[in-house]
């Protein structure tokens, strides 16, 4: 509804701080999945170096792979989709209308196990790059 | 409640002859004056013989009155009794400090819906919520999303006018043949049923939702859950559901839900809201759904 006037945080996103888990849930959900569509773009735009040959998809990965802050990128992108998808499957239950009592714990369970799953990941993408 | 002993002396106070030789106007502003001058007496000695004080920042706007037009927070100090309600104290503010802080209240007991306000940063029930439960100062605010009246109070009218779009009404397909004859109801479908009825119409719930605040026309939680009261009650028939369930299932219905639960977490009435929305998505995608 239109005010006539500002009511300041009361409306505005000063309200984050008043967020509770399935509010953030639902933002954070939209904006892993947002990454991943992005990632998609990106994902093809180096998978299309193959086209021109072996040799320039090899250089083009190796070129890549050797930056640090695409490791870092890679880390960023597995917790992302870990987290889009444990929280997807959190939803389809909602959905479903199971344990609707138990949906904040399982948003910190999704947080949780995603932190897990990334920092066990940390070996694996930064091996032999630092 | 100590807001009712305030009550009690003005009206001894107000009992009390003055010298008739004044014109009834210098009479009157003289109570007036002495009625004042006595009540700030009080009000500081309530406030030292009070163990606690507490203070209210409560949100003060009136379109209508010129200091008022931009809005502001006030506080107000009032004496804390174990006990004592969000609407205990406002109605103290009220009674002693400022008689045109203006808020809506009824029962005091969670069953009328007058008061939900933003406490705190939430959607509450002013007379259901503790000042002992409550972060200090305690910071009173309208609901969020609602055009502002005057000070606490909002127009709900389109809170209402949600309502209404759902029928809230019983209207069953048969009447029984003897009209005063009772329309049973099984005890299993009573129960299913029972927490959606205890919907009071505070609008806490559709403050909250954030997909309310960015959707005018969704008919938000509490109309939903109303709807999922009339489609749930078996007794109105098969056909009256699926007129309920047309109108649920509408652009700005059901769907427009994301499961963000905050309704669910601030009805005062404890319905599972959510989970009410989320059955009738399910109901209306299996009325749709025929494969035969
Ligand atoms: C196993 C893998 C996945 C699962 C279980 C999953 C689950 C879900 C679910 C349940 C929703 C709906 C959320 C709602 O109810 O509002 C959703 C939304 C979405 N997902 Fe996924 N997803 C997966 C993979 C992906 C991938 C790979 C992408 C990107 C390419 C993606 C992009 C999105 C986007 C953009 C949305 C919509 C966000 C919005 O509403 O704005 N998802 N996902
Ligand atoms: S559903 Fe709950 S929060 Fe919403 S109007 Fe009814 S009682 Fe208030
Ligand atoms: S005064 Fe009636 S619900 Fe609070």
């Amino acid at each position: 509804m239109s005010q006539s006037y500002d009511r300041g945080t009361v409306e505005s996103f000063g309200r984050w701080r008043e967020f509770s888990a399935g509010m953030w849930a639902w933002i954070l959900h939209k904006f892993t999945g947002w990454i991943l569509v992005g990632y998609l773009f990106t994902h093809i735009a180096v998978l299309s170096t193959s086209t021109q040959g072996a040799e320039t998809y090899t250089a083009t990965l190796q070129g890549l792979e050797a930056l640090l802050i695409v490791r870092f990128l890679e880390i960023g992108l597995l917790a992302v989709a870990v987290f889009h998808i444990l929280n997807g499957i959190r939803l389809l239950f909602v959905d479903l209308g199971l344990g609707l009592t138990a949906q904040d714990k399982s948003f910190y369970a999704s947080l949780l196990l995603t932190a897990a799953i990334t920092v066990a990941s940390i070996p694996t993408f930064l091996g032999g790059a630092l | 409640m100590s807001t009712q002993i305030e009550e009690q002396r003005e009206t001894e106070e107000e009992v009390e002859t003055e010298p008739e030789t004044e014109s009834p106007g210098e009479r009157r502003r003289a109570v007036k004056r002495e009625r004042a001058a006595q009540r700030e007496q009080e009000v500081e000695t309530a406030l030292d013989e009070a163990e606690e004080t507490v203070e209210l920042k409560v949100f003060r706007y009136d379109p209508e009155v010129a200091d008022k037009e931009e809005p502001r927070f006030d506080s107000f100090t009032v004496p804390y009794h174990k006990g004592m309600t969000v609407l205990d104290a406002l109605i103290y503010a009220r009674d002693v400090y400022d008689s045109s802080l203006t808020f809506r209240h009824s029962c005091r007991q969670a069953v009328c819906g007058s008061d939900a306000l933003f406490v705190n940063g939430r959607q509450r029930l002013g007379c259901k919520t503790q000042m002992g439960d409550l972060e200090w100062p305690v910071r009173i605010e309208p609901l969020p999303h609602q055009d502002v009246v005057k000070d606490l109070v909002v127009d709900m009218e389109h809170f209402y006018e949600q309502m209404h779009a759902v029928e809230p009404y019983f209207d069953p397909d048969e009447t029984p043949d003897g009209e005063l004859e009772e329309q049973r109801q099984t005890p299993e479908n009573r129960e299913k049923i029972k927490l959606s009825t205890r919907c009071i119409w505070c609008g806490a719930c559709m403050s909250s939702c954030n997909i309310a605040a960015g959707d005018n026309k969704y008919l938000g939680p509490a109309a939903i859950n109303k709807a999922y009261r009339f489609a749930m009650d078996e007794r109105e028939g098969e056909s009256r559901k699926e007129e309920r369930l047309r109108i649920v299932e509408q652009e700005h219905g059901v769907w427009r839900c994301q499961t963000q639960f905050s309704c669910t977490e601030v009805c005062p009435k404890d319905i599972p809201l959510t989970e009410h929305i989320q059955e009738l998505k399910r109901e209306a995608i299996k009325s749709n759904l025929k494969f035969w």
